[in-house]
């Protein structure tokens, strides 16, 4: 009888348990070597990128002067033009695709992402609003982080009828999206033209013109975020029983709720006060990393980091290159994300 | 009991007769929105020089003048594309049978935009009159490709699924547009207001482009609503009263196309309006098309030139596009039609 029921089971992942002192971590190798592999990907597809442009640089010399021993010839181009933009690009992608992790995970549904139910316009709303009001980018990842918890606790309150369903979820949070956006395009009518052109630059979403100071943010708020994440998604597989079952098992359902609801919407909010609101990367990359490395776990989330980095620049290097006109980012992370979302729409079962 | 019989045909006629007497206020009402949309502005107009600037034209008088090459004519863009825009709504969430079907939601508006852009970019478009046709292109192409999407795979359409679909292909297709406009400033410059979805500033020749398409569209759905009646009931009590289904569903679609290709091509995209109207007539006629359509034509037309009328006031002197005003006045309707639980449960 038991050994029918572990033949029926899937294959066991190849776990090794690493004990350090009181913690211990279970680490399952091939998400550890899938981590790997995209990591060496994300490495070979920066290199390339950076060699490519009006001046085009061999990646020897790319990779030369990147490790700071390259000529004065290439070192302007590559340290001060380009290798920032191409760090923005991959730091953002990350942030983007973990918030969008953490709250498919958080309402259970596949189909939410920060970008349908109103957290990005939130944050886009208040950022808009602290660049034409302060003309300054100071603290401007604070107000966004503001302006999506707002959205957040908003389309949270009005979903609330003795329970969150995650249908209504979805449809309060178009409303949510409507409404943020209509008060941003109201904004960017109100404003003079010479304050709003920054502000309009911004909601195109895009990493072009990226300075080191960026770079920085991004990867402060990466630093916090993503460890904090990965140790939550422990908490979130236990909450992804049920309610019921999670407190249970003793969990304090609301606050581990509360918390991944924070770091769902700091990781979307520092992407977003940087590189605009780009679509779709939040909604796509955690899909594409379940399918490739199993259901979502610590391990998984940090793979479904360097997924989202690598196809942040990856749609970036196309956005630029591709055309003869270089194009927003959003353009292409859309072009590719909405028909992923609709095929994922038309195969979805009756549930929905 | 036969006495219950006997008493039960005379409070249906006294709601036909107060619904009766409803559309007529209604009808009054819409009228008197008319009259303030001619009055406030900038400049406020008294309503005798505002009815003379109609009636008794004096050229001389610079209020007059102001009512009748400004007012004149948002008012009567407003009220055309008001009510076919609220009647375009209700046709969709009776043949689609669901509560969240909207010019809006169906990404009508936004393929309508990105076919007009897509025009002037690659030149074809000279003349704001061509913007109709091109609108009715978008508009079908994309409202065909929501509906197809929103309503296979194994479930079936359901409320939900419509509305992702509709926000996926509009988010999409929105994208595309801003690019194009990045791409040429001669486009955008072109566009800019027209995409704003405004009422002000437009061309009275594109209104008479697109009225007959806007006459006919309403005037077609008002005509159907005894088969949109049936249709709600659900396919197969509809198929068992003898209707054909596919056919009915057909005719209602080129005329929700007719109206909302045309309302976009002179307005440009107004969101809300289509999805909130129908559902505030419903609460106060019940669910029978036959009043629920014409209650619609004159609410929306109250809804649409209210809007215009609060973005006009609101910051003095200057405006705030209608477009956004029913955006935020509408959401909230999403949200609200979100919370009744036949459509969370659907």
């Amino acid at each position: 009888m038991a050994a029918s029921i572990d033949a029926a089971a899937p294959r066991p992942p190849r776990l090794r348990t690493l004990r350090l002192g009181a913690v211990s971590l279970r680490i399952d190798l091939r998400v550890l070597l899938l981590i790997a592999v995209a990591a060496a990907g994300t490495f070979a597809l920066a290199c390339w990128a950076m060699t490519l442009g009006s001046f085009p640089i061999a990646v020897v010399d790319v990779v030369r002067s990147v490790l700071g021993q390259g000529s004065d010839e290439y070192d302007f181009v590559v340290r001060t033009l380009r290798l920032p933009r191409v760090l923005s690009a991959v730091l953002a992608g990350a942030l983007l695709a973990l918030s969008g992790a953490v709250f498919q995970g958080l309402v259970r549904n596949a189909l939410v992402s920060p970008d349908i139910i109103g957290i990005n316009a939130g944050a886009s709303l208040f950022a808009v609003f602290w660049i034409l009001t302060l003309r300054s980018s100071a603290l401007l990842p604070v107000a966004a982080f503001v302006g999506a918890v707002l959205a957040a606790v908003l389309v949270y309150v009005l979903t609330w009828k003795g329970g969150v369903s995650g249908n209504r979820l979805i449809l309060v949070g178009i409303g949510v999206n409507a409404m943020c956006a209509a008060a941003t395009t109201f904004l960017i009518v109100r404003f003079p033209i010479d304050d709003v052109s920054r502000a309009v630059l911004w909601t195109t979403g895009s990493v072009y013109a990226s300075s080191w100071g960026d770079v920085a943010l991004l990867g402060a708020g990466l630093a916090v975020l993503l460890p904090a994440g990965a140790v939550l998604m422990w908490a979130m597989r236990v909450l992804q029983l049920g309610d019921q079952t999670a407190r249970s098992l003793g969990q304090a359902v609301e606050r581990t709720r509360l918390t991944l609801m924070l770091v769902g919407c700091g990781l979307s909010a520092v992407a977003i006060s940087i590189v605009g609101p780009i679509g779709f990367v939040a909604f796509m990359l955690p899909h594409v990393a379940r399918m490739v490395a199993g259901p979502m776990s610590g391990g998984v989330f940090v793979f479904t980091a360097m997924l989202g980095g690598a196809y942040l620049l990856a749609a970036d290097v196309v956005a630029q290159h591709a055309l003869p006109v270089s194009l927003p980012v959003g353009v292409v992370t859309s072009a590719l994300g909405a028909p992923y979302f609709l095929f994922l729409l038309w195969r979805t079962n009756a549930r929905l | 009991m036969s006495a219950e019989v006997v008493q039960r045909p005379l409070p249906r006629l006294r709601l036909r007769w107060s619904r009766g007497a409803g559309l007529f206020l209604c009808a009054l009402g819409a009228l008197a929105v008319c009259v303030l949309s001619l009055r406030i502005g900038s400049l406020d107009v008294s309503t005798a020089d505002s009815l003379a600037a109609i009636f008794d034209y004096d050229a001389g008088s610079y209020e007059q003048t102001v009512v009748r090459s400004l007012r004149v004519p948002r008012t009567l863009i407003g009220v055309a594309v008001g009510a076919a825009l609220a009647v375009a709504g209700g046709t969709m969430q009776a043949a689609t049978r669901n509560p969240l079907a909207g010019p809006s939601i169906l990404g009508v508006s936004a393929g309508a935009s990105f076919a007009i852009v897509t025009a002037i970019y690659f030149g074809q478009l000279t003349e704001p009159m061509q913007y109709v046709w091109f609108a009715f292109a978008g508009g079908l192409a994309t409202s065909a490709l929501v509906y197809g999407i929103g309503t296979a795979g194994a479930g079936g359409a359901s409320p939900v699924k419509l509305a992702l679909a509709g926000v996926i292909v509009s988010a999409l297709l929105t994208s595309w547009t801003s690019a194009l406009l990045l791409l040429d400033r001669e486009t955008l410059d072109a566009v800019r207001f027209w995409s704003a979805g405004s009422l002000a500033g437009r061309d009275l020749q594109v209104l008479w482009t697109a009225l007959p398409f806007l006459i006919v569209g309403t005037t077609g759905a008002l005509l159907m609503s005894h088969q949109l009646n049936v249709l709600s009931l659900g396919d197969d009590a509809a198929r068992a009263l003898g209707m054909h289904t596919g056919r009915v569903r057909g005719v209602a679609a080129v005329l929700v196309v007719l109206m909302t290709g045309a309302a976009v091509a002179a307005a440009g995209p107004i969101g809300f309006v289509g999805l909130a109207v129908p559902h505030i007539v419903r609460v106060v006629v019940g669910p029978d098309y036959r009043w629920v359509l014409p209650y619609s034509v004159f609410v929306g037309v109250m809804l649409l030139l209210g809007a215009d009328i609060l973005g006009r006031i609101l910051m003095r002197p200057s405006e705030i596009q209608v477009g956004i005003v029913t955006a935020a006045v509408g959401a909230p309707f999403l949200i609200w039609i979100a919370r009744q639980r036949r459509v969370a449960d659907v």
